[in-house]
């Protein structure tokens, strides 16, 4: 069977770059993946659970990776968040696909 | 009563500060605690719950109250708002009492071994036995990332509108893309002399009828509306006498006004509870999970997902259980040594602090010719 991992590279809030293997057949989203390895502390990303309504995991893509479009919800989220760039994506937006394989993100400070 | 006795009756009584009593102080006012309330009522312990926020329910009725959840027990699907209506209603015949949008500050532990808290408006609670059951802390406003912001709060800025006439014939700026904003903006437009919104975007998150009426007002000159921009500083000597709005892509303007409010929303954080002088971890509080979600201070309790344990999920279900258990062992430090054994509610029925009983039909016994 097909590896169902992939790699991708996750710079946390303190710069430490970590380079993990994500599953892709768990239904898990890249704000899961980062908690799964504990990349940030609990109860300062994936607050509100992955409904796009809190911003605690926003990140900035570093990648060329092509990722789902944004919808609605997310972007009315970035819309009033802060520290927002042109490259911020919500991680509970981001579903883990094969596709993604070599995506680079950052995580976004805590606000 | 003469008059003068009167007077002297009332001034005494505004000078004595009011203690509220009950058997379990629960801290928070979301699922877990509101089911507290129903658990401790079957072992005849009263329940006062406080909250931040100005109604019960917490994360569900704050966050995603129109959200469905699927994973409480029998329910298979249930919207978090009306899971908090059926909780309320199941703990009614207990009588809580709530201290609602004050936010839990201080504890200080009494003498007699129960405790003393006392929320951010000064209002004083004791009882033998604190349940804290805060989620992810309690709500506080969002604040923009503006380096002078905490030097004009209250003083022109604020975070919250508690009397709307405090803005009448005033100058506002409010920002914020959501419900809020809108809402507000729309409200002022009748009481300020004049109200400008400003958003990162052009579009809002709110509800079609109130973009609508924004809409509306902004023809009819009612509201400035100024989008895609940011607020980019607050200017004023002490208080706020303009501030500086930047759209995308231009040179920033100058807007005078009275008052800054941003709407951008709530995030809750653990705040006051962190310095109660308890075990935390991982942004939670830790208990001891094999006996009876006690903290390292004897008598304070800690259930939902403000807790941390081996293992531990964050999960509604999970409170429910823990606040359960928490329960049995309020009851052995309210009443020690006193006999007690686990009651089916079924068999029992309930018996509620308001005089109602609730029990399953007694079955017919007649006899058949």
């Amino acid at each position: 069977m097909e590896n169902p991992d992939i790699n991708i590279t996750i710079i946390d809030r303190k710069g430490v770059i970590h380079k993990i293997e994500a599953p892709t057949d768990m239904a898990m989203n890249l704000m899961e993946v980062v908690r799964s390895y504990e990349l940030a502390p609990e109860g300062t990303i994936g607050v509100c659970g992955g409904m796009a309504m809190c911003a605690s995991c926003q990140c900035y893509v570093l990648s060329e990776t092509e990722l789902p479009e944004m919808q609605d919800d997310e972007e009315a989220m970035l819309s009033e968040a802060f520290y927002v760039k042109d490259n911020s994506r919500l991680g509970c937006q981001i579903q883990m696909t094969t596709e993604m394989e070599g995506l680079e993100v950052e995580l976004a400070p805590e606000s | 009563m003469s008059h003068s006795k009167l007077k002297y009756v009332s001034s005494f009584v505004s000078n004595f500060t009011f203690m509220i009593t009950t058997d379990i102080l629960i801290i928070g006012a979301g699922p877990t605690g509101l089911f507290t309330v129903f658990e401790a009522g079957l072992l005849k312990l009263k329940c006062h719950l406080i909250d931040a926020l100005p109604q019960p329910g917490g994360q569900c009725s704050e966050i995603y109250p129109k959200k469905p959840i699927y994973d409480i027990p029998a329910y298979p699907e249930i919207l978090a708002g009306d899971l908090t209506d059926k909780l309320l209603e199941q703990c009614k015949q207990f009588e809580p009492g709530f201290t609602l949008g004050e936010r839990a500050e201080t504890i200080e532990k009494q003498e007699d071994g129960s405790f003393i808290v006392t929320t951010n408006k000064g209002t004083k609670h004791q009882a033998p036995v604190v349940a804290i059951a805060g989620g992810l802390g309690s709500f506080e406003p969002r604040k923009p990332l503006l380096e002078n912001i905490t030097e004009f709060e209250d003083n022109g800025v604020e975070y919250i509108i508690k009397d709307p006439e405090f803005y009448r014939d005033k100058k506002v700026v409010i920002a914020g893309g959501g419900d809020s904003a809108l809402d507000w903006s729309i409200f002022l437009s009748d009481v300020a002399s004049d109200v400008t919104l400003i958003h990162r975007r052009n579009e809002f998150r709110g509800h079609l009828d109130s973009v609508e009426k924004v809409q509306e007002l902004k023809n009819k000159g009612k509201i400035t509306l100024i989008t895609p921009a940011e607020i980019t500083a607050i200017n004023g000597n002490e208080k706020v006498e303009s501030v500086e709005v930047t759209k995308k892509g231009e040179e920033p303007i100058v807007v005078k006004t009275n008052h800054f409010i941003p709407l951008f929303g709530l995030s809750p954080k653990l705040g006051p509870i962190a310095n109660w002088g308890l075990e935390i971890e991982k942004n939670a509080i830790k208990v001891d999970n094999s006996l009876d979600y006690q903290t390292n201070i004897p008598g304070i309790f800690a259930i939902g997902d403000v807790n941390t344990y081996p293992g531990k999920l964050k999960l509604i279900l999970c409170g429910f259980h823990e606040a359960t258990l928490m329960c049995q062992a309020a009851y052995k430090i309210i009443n020690p040594g006193k006999r007690y054994v686990l009651k089916y509610t079924t068999v029992s029925g309930i018996d509620g602090f308001d005089g109602t009983r609730k029990e399953a039909p007694k079955a017919v016994v007649k006899a058949i010719d």
